[in-house]
């Protein structure tokens, strides 16, 4: 019954939508907003690639309530698994030498591609939040392998706010040198050079380095509890 | 109509990944498959929001070279607020999971159906 009902739904959610959407055509340029920001976003902000000065320059206040967002939800999974209930001393099967070994190879390397990846977000595909997700798989994989192993707490939690305190003051700076929240008063320089763009790259590496200790610490409280 | 499927496929494609999401959240009752249901939709969301900025022979927006043509990049607007809601998935996923196994350990079932029944 409930299935039977559900289908219906689904099918009178499903011709309402292809009604309305076989006005927009696939492929046909539709904001002018899109087009100004190819046409004008190098001149204006200096970053290379448009999307990352979309995230960051001309939304970069929305780019702080994501970050706000992600916060939250990491301190609302702490709050909810933070144990009432006394744990069980569960014993470790440690992993074979195979992938204790690999893990910890492979560990500096995610690291350093994860750097890679948000510090060069204005010039490449990628940015802080990529490549904070790429630096906690490497801690993922640190869980995998070396099952005693765990991270630090204080470091990440100290990491984490030191990455939301950088993005917020550099907006404040913004505030007092040019009047408005996330004006870009450092030199824009030349686009494609690593050292371009003003502010972007500097609030991208904090982005990175709170995410990935974010997401870090919400893989330590999922794996403590399970 | 073919002509319809081939110029709407990727909306077909979004539109049926967020069907098959609704679709598991209304009707499965184990809470873990309604988190995976909520995972698909969300899938499905970004797909859309992605084709509706494509352009027919669409680069990616970013001029890392000289002499880029920057007649067909795709709209850079779509792909930045897929980048945000990308990382608010991973989040929504997070919590979700954490208050299921919160549930899990509270009643000792994940079916949705038996958690109403004892409601305590």
């Amino acid at each position: 019954m409930r299935r039977i009902v559900a289908i219906l739904l689904l099918i009178i959610v499903a011709v309402g939508i292809s009604r309305s959407l076989a006005k927009i055509p696939f492929g046909a340029p539709k904001t002018k907003v899109g087009r100004h920001y190819i046409n004008e976003g190098v001149k204006e902000t200096g970053a290379a690639n448009i999307v990352t000065s979309v995230v960051l320059s001309y939304r970069g206040f929305d780019t702080l309530g994501e970050v706000t967002v992600l916060f939250i939800a990491a301190i609302g999974l702490g709050a909810v698994l933070t144990g009432t209930t006394e744990k069980k001393a569960r014993k470790i099967q440690p992993a074979s030498l195979v992938l204790y070994t690999g893990c910890r190879l492979l560990f500096p390397l995610i690291l350093v591609f994860g750097s890679y990846i948000f510090i060069h977000g204005h010039l490449t595909p990628g940015g802080g939040f990529q490549g904070g997700a790429i630096i906690a798989s490497g801690f993922l994989l640190i869980y995998l392998g070396c099952r005693e192993r765990r991270i630090n707490r204080v470091v990440s939690n100290l990491v984490e706010s030191l990455g939301g305190l950088i993005f917020v003051v550099i907006g404040l700076l913004g505030l007092v040198f040019g009047g408005y929240f996330l004006f870009n008063f450092l030199p824009k320089g030349t686009a494609n050079a690593l050292f371009s763009a003003g502010i972007i790259p500097i609030v991208y590496i904090a982005i990175g380095f709170k995410v990935g200790s974010e997401l870090a610490g919400i893989i330590d409280n999922l794996i403590e509890e399970s | 109509m073919m002509s319809f499927l081939a110029d709407y496929i990727y909306y077909i494609g979004a539109f049926g990944l967020i069907l098959i999401g609704f679709y598991i959240i209304l009707v499965k009752h184990n809470l873990i498959k309604v988190i995976i249901g909520l995972g698909i939709l969300d899938t499905g969301v970004n797909l859309f929001l992605i084709s509706v900025g494509y352009i027919t022979k669409g680069t990616a927006p970013i001029f890392s070279g000289p002499g880029i043509d920057s007649e067909h990049m795709v709209d850079p607007v779509p792909q930045a607020l897929v980048l945000t809601a990308i990382v608010i998935g991973v989040a929504v996923l997070a919590l979700a999971l954490s208050l299921a196994i919160r549930l899990y350990q509270h009643y000792d079932t994940l079916n949705l159906r038996k958690i109403r029944e004892q409601r305590w």
